[in-house]
């Protein structure tokens, strides 16, 4: 009995070891990359970054400005795409559709979020920027390309997570507002909407967290320049790109610039994340 | 146990050097494509010899050798300053081509036209005589050895202008040229195909006669470089890269063979 | 302004039904075209034959086994860790602090962009470790990124096994982990199943974070510490470079088809567990 004992004990604390994997390498991820990162930021100043316009490594100037403005631009143009069809989507799948076509289409849009998104890109390049260089001018690679295909690779994480969370709004709800008089698109704007408001910020901002943070798509499609663009037309070079275009080249500062890049990045990143989990904590209670 | 399992797989590393009987080649993407044909036919004549080829660009091919992460580094530029103390052996030389879209009526610049261009100061086809339309600037990202080999034979002192677009291989540059009739881009010369158009310049066209005799200006070195004394098994690939027989592999692929 | 509750009705339902469709027809036409394009080029051959002239001419052999060695590796080594960590947070421990920041790790894990996990597998385990471009750095950036998932599906898996299993198990006098082994991860099986297919579908489609580890060398791999180049990555390589557009859309195929399946295999597996408990 006590030989059991034992062995539940070290079991017991072999796997609490193991529960402490995540932790510990989320942990020496974020330790490597600040500990590679910062040191440049010190020696030339957090403003030379964050506010540096030029970014010309070979002549130590690290201006990161530009990415941190293309990141948001290309992000917050994924959302202006992305946002309004996945949630009409959601909307129409809970509220207006038959169950079965719920039932068929859920599991399909679900499975849509597993298409590489090198695929994505390829599609923009093949398509979308030919389109958009002959019809609307510019060289095509743009910030309005990157958007339009970060907004159609979020809308699976968009749509899943928002019929989630409408469906999780009680039928009682609803057949309260309709007793009252009201209809469908009354009762799903002022009732439903407002109830599953949580999981639906929820939805959008991870759509928002795998936007920022998409590389190789947005590499082939936003052109890359080292310019804050002046119009939707013209390219854009996002945090993610800076990175994954020069990692392989860089060495000395250069490679510490780039992960003062990912410090940046990271930051951002953690900042989306725990908007996340305080808004699913307080779907929760 | 996370560490145990690093360090199991730091012993595992050290023991795969003395059993590897492979070579690591990586650096330039220009060199690559050469590198990689050096290798298959390396490896088909040598049965048993393994050369793995890898990019990342001539900075990190340079990096990696210094670093003995790889065997042998391959550069597209000449080696800076603080890089000598590495051995180079030149494999071969290549053009760099300006290239434009087929369709686009000019044929010919001068070397400080196409400064002009990347630097900004011409933004439209129809200063040069062109149709009246902005001009796509396609460039290399810093540290590539295209772009190092560029900036000091074209650019000099001046910035190629920030609004130009960047793209990280030769071929990306090649597509987006043969897809946009207002592009303009530099490329390996021996990656020029019918997608896209040499221009000439000062009125040489891009031939290997010409380069020989040195009348195309924008010429580079393709470089191996080594740590100190290569070792017998990297000594046997680049002898076979110096015979007769590799480079007459270059030359068939449109580089310049250096002997 | 006031309109009228009954036109707007009307309006919305029309404007949510041209949204859904134009959502559902984009998110169709990709996989349409990439199918169009590619299909004809893949056959028995095109499988089976090592890829020649950098991808020019030849099939994408190396590449299928090179996508395999790397994922297999990566769930090897996530697997147990994952499973491991779900045990604890379930059965070995009530809500604390611990499991608080366990879990908070792991989401947060989640959601790091798998530039950032390239960025630091290259730095860790490519340089500093002297691995090299390899299929074990490769495999250990996947595992890290995929970890979170398997955690996540195991946890609900183990959860969802309803309280009275374990309790028949303990009145037969059964051991802890007697119990969670021979009781609870058998009848979890299927739940945890679906999470390790899920991340076996991520790692095959990944790009970011395997070019920089794994690298791009084309031969078939020798060991652990021979360079790989997965499907995903012979595709990003050959599409930018315009390399061979046919073999491109061929090997995208391949590649869609693939995680298509394996997201359809996980999805029926999770919807017969879950019939099976609720």
């Amino acid at each position: 009995m006590t030989r059991l004992e034992r062995n539940e004990r070290l079991i017991k604390i072999a796997l609490l070891v193991i529960a402490c994997s995540a932790v510990s390498i989320l942990a020496v991820i974020t330790i490597f990359i600040f500990s590679e990162g910062t040191p440049i930021m010190f020696k030339y100043g957090f403003k030379s970054f964050l506010l540096g316009l030029d970014w010309y490594p070979s002549e130590q100037s690290f201006g990161l400005l530009p990415m941190i403005i293309g990141s948001l631009m290309v992000t917050c143009g994924s959302l202006i795409v992305g946002v309004p069809f996945g949630l009409a989507c959601a909307i129409f799948l809970t509220e207006f559709s038959s169950r079965r076509l719920r039932h068929i289409l859920k599991p399909i849009i679900e499975l849509l979020a597993g298409i590489p998104s090198v695929v994505y890109g390829f599609i923009g390049v093949v398509i979308l920027v030919p389109f958009i260089r002959e019809n609307l001018g510019g060289p095509g690679l743009s910030v309005l390309a990157a958007s339009i295909i970060l907004g159609i690779m979020i809308l699976p994480t968009i749509i899943s997570i928002s019929i989630d969370s409408l469906q999780a709004v009680p039928v009682s709800y609803r057949e309260g507002s309709i007793a009252l008089g009201a209809t469908k698109w009354q009762t799903t704007k002022m009732v439903t909407l407002k109830a599953a408001r949580s999981g639906i910020i929820a939805s959008i901002i991870l759509g928002m967290g795998r936007a920022i943070g998409e590389t190789m798509a947005v590499i082939m499609i936003a052109g890359n320049a080292i310019n804050i663009p002046n119009s939707v037309l013209a390219p854009v070079r996002t945090l993610t790109s800076n990175i994954a275009l020069e990692m392989g080249y860089a060495s000395g500062e250069h490679r510490e610039a780039l992960f003062a890049t990912g410090v940046i990045l990271f930051v951002i990143i953690m900042v989306l994340n725990t908007l996340a989990n305080l808004t699913s904590a307080k779907r929760k209670a | 146990m996370l560490v145990f399992f690093l360090c199991f797989l730091v012993l595992t590393g050290c023991a795969r050097d003395k059993a590897g009987t492979g070579i690591t080649v990586a650096g330039s993407t220009s060199v690559q494509p050469f590198a990689d044909k050096w290798a298959e036919v390396y490896m088909e004549e040598n049965p048993g010899k393994i050369v793995n080829v890898q990019g990342g660009g001539s900075s990190a091919g340079i990096q990696a050798t210094k670093s003995g992460a790889c065997n042998i580094g391959t550069s597209s530029r000449e080696l800076k300053p603080d890089e000598k103390d590495l051995t180079e052996i030149v494999v071969a030389r290549d053009g760099l081509a300006i290239i434009v879209h087929p369709l686009n009526p000019i044929d010919n610049m001068t070397i400080d036209q196409v400064k002009s261009i990347f630097n900004g100061k011409i933004r439209n086809w129809r200063e040069l005589g062109g149709k009246d339309k902005l001009i796509t600037v396609v460039t290399r990202e810093e540290g590539s050895g295209t772009r190092g080999a560029f900036q000091e034979l074209v650019m000099k002192k001046d910035r190629v202008a920030k609004n130009a677009i960047v793209q990280d291989s030769n071929g990306t540059v090649r597509e987006i040229v043969a897809g946009d009739p207002n592009a303009i881009g530099y490329i390996s010369l021996g990656l020029v195909n019918d997608k896209v158009r040499a221009l000439k310049l000062n009125g040489v066209q891009a031939t290997d006669e010409n380069i020989i005799s040195r009348k195309y200006k924008l010429v580079r070195p393709f470089l191996f470089v080594t740590k100190s004394e290569p070792t017998p098994a990297c000594r046997e690939f680049i002898n076979f890269v110096q015979s007769a027989e590799g480079q007459k592999l270059v030359s068939e692929e449109g580089l310049i063979p250096v002997k | 302004m006031h309109i009228n509750p009954r036109l707007e009705e009307a309006v919305v339902k029309v404007l949510l039904w041209l949204f859904t469709l134009i959502t559902v027809f984009v998110l169709f036409f990709i996989i349409f075209y990439i199918l169009k394009h590619g299909l004809p080029v893949v056959n028995y051959q095109f499988l089976t034959t090592d890829p020649m002239d950098m991808g020019k001419s030849g099939g994408i052999y190396t590449t299928i086994i090179g996508t395999i060695v790397l994922t297999l590796v990566a769930i090897l080594i996530a697997t147990p860790l994952g499973i491991g960590t779900a045990i604890y947070l379930t059965e070995y421990t009530r809500e604390n602090k611990i499991t608080k920041i366990i879990r908070f790790g792991s989401e947060c894990l989640a959601g790091i962009p798998s530039i950032i996990f390239g960025l630091f597998g290259f730095i860790l385990f490519v340089t500093k470790l002297k691995f090299g471009w390899s299929i074990i750095s490769g495999s250990l950036t996947l595992a890290f990124m995929i970890l979170p998932t398997i955690i996540r599906t195991s946890e609900e898996a183990i959860k969802s096994v309803p309280y009275n299993f374990r309790e028949v198990s303990y009145s037969l006098g059964s051991t802890q982990w007697q119990t969670v082994t021979k009781v609870v991860l058998p009848s979890a099986l299927p739940g945890i199943l679906t999470g390790v297919i899920l991340s076996v579908g991520r790692s095959i489609g990944e790009t970011a974070a395997v070019i920089f580890t794994a690298g791009s060398a084309l031969r078939l791999p020798t060991s652990l510490f021979s360079s790989s180049r997965t499907m995903a990555v012979h595709f990003y390589i050959m599409a930018r470079e315009g390399i061979s557009m046919p073999n491109a859309y061929g090997t995208a195929a391949v590649l869609i088809i693939t995680i298509l399946i394996i997201n359809i295999v996980a999805y029926r597996l999770m919807h017969k567990f879950i019939k099976k408990y609720s």
